[in-house]
């Protein structure tokens, strides 16, 4: 039966003033079983406050076969990282 | 003077406790009868939603029994409640022990249940004993989902296809005979409902008729009329079923008597 629903992927924030972060997928019939499948899969141990789903289709991917024009280019580029910096003693951790 | 205030107090002590290990009973059964589904039920997502219940169950009871044995006195706690006593001595609802046929029938006997079992908790957050209520206000937030999850699967499948709609009207037809018991004041019942600890069970019934009739209005299936209701789980006379499932939960303490882990 599970086949035939659509795949919703979760999203779970941890504790207020986090992000929500991707815990993983499941399925259900709609958007309000997925909110009630996803807090009984994803939040039997108390790991959030606040559950996000989203149709798995909806997503849009970066494609794999382009991940050299996508993320090459950025490894040669260590100046991007501020790390060049000398910062004052006064401003303390960063 | 004296000697008859103790009498009224081991009346209602042992009023208090059939009350008690009603509560404690319904949600052991119920627990164990869910737990049967744990790898079988229709869908993954399906299968840890009802283990979820199965194991919120199980919590309550130890709650309800714990205090059962507490008041009851004779150093008897939740686990020698649970699986030393017999057939004749457990007070749950005979709804709790039907078996669980196909997962529509499951889903009806829970939301009928739930119905209950919400309004009940509503009831007993406003007990005389801060006990009582301490366990009722923990509880109720659970079944309160528990309630909320059966409803909206017997809407879904009253008014999904004719193949569910026939299988839940079937459920229906099949567990609604077992639903006026809940409603049955006990000797009991009087008692307790004097003594502001718990509500009298037939208080309910309004309530729940409303809150079962819109929902299965919304199913598309309809509110049975009346007609005949079993009774006598809460006086301890119970169907065949329940006879397996104690088999099967008190199994491991009847072989070998205070094996633990």
């Amino acid at each position: 039966m599970s086949s035939e629903w659509p795949l919703w992927e979760v999203f779970i924030r941890g504790q207020h003033g986090l992000n929500h972060r991707h815990v993983g997928s499941l399925h259900a019939p709609d958007a309000e079983m997925a909110i009630n499948n996803a807090r009984d899969v994803y939040v039997r141990r108390n790991e959030g406050v606040s559950i996000w789903v989203v149709r798995s289709i909806d997503i849009v991917a970066s494609a794999p076969s382009e991940k050299g024009p996508l993320f090459e280019p950025s490894n040669a580029k260590v100046y991007r990282h501020p790390t060049f910096f000398d910062i004052p003693d006064e401003v303390g951790h960063m | 003077m004296a000697q008859t205030i103790a009498i009224e107090a081991a009346v209602e002590r042992s009023a208090l406790f059939e009350f008690l290990l009603g509560m404690g009973d319904n949600t052991l059964v119920l627990g164990h009868r869910l737990s049967e589904w744990c790898g079988h039920s229709p869908a993954l997502e399906e299968d840890i939603a009802l283990a979820n219940t199965a194991l919120d169950l199980i919590g309550q009871t130890q709650l309800w029994l714990g205090l059962a044995g507490e008041v009851e006195g004779k150093g008897r706690n939740a686990d020698d409640l649970a699986f030393l006593r017999d057939v004749r001595e457990f007070r749950n609802l005979l709804l709790a022990e039907r078996p669980n046929g196909d997962y529509g029938r499951t889903l009806m006997r829970q939301f009928l249940f739930d119905a209950w079992h919400y309004l009940a908790l509503k009831g007993l957050r406003a007990s005389s004993d801060p006990r009582i209520a301490a366990i009722a206000e923990k509880t109720s937030k659970e079944v309160a989902y528990h309630l909320e999850r059966s409803r909206d699967l017997v809407i879904r499948l009253g008014d999904g296809t004719a193949e569910s709609h026939a299988r839940m009207k079937k459920a229906l037809d099949e567990l609604w005979s077992y639903t006026g018991e809940m409603f049955v004041n006990e000797a009991h019942d009087a008692a307790l409902a004097a003594a502001g600890l718990a509500p009298e069970p037939e208080s309910l019934e309004a309530e729940w008729n409303t809150l079962v009739a819109e929902t299965l209005c919304a199913a598309t299936l309809g509110k049975p009329q009346g007609g005949y209701m079993h009774r006598g789980g809460k006086r301890g006379l119970h169907t065949e079923h329940l006879g397996y499932v104690l088999a099967e939960m008190q199994f491991l303490q009847r072989a070998y008597p205070g094996a633990s882990w």
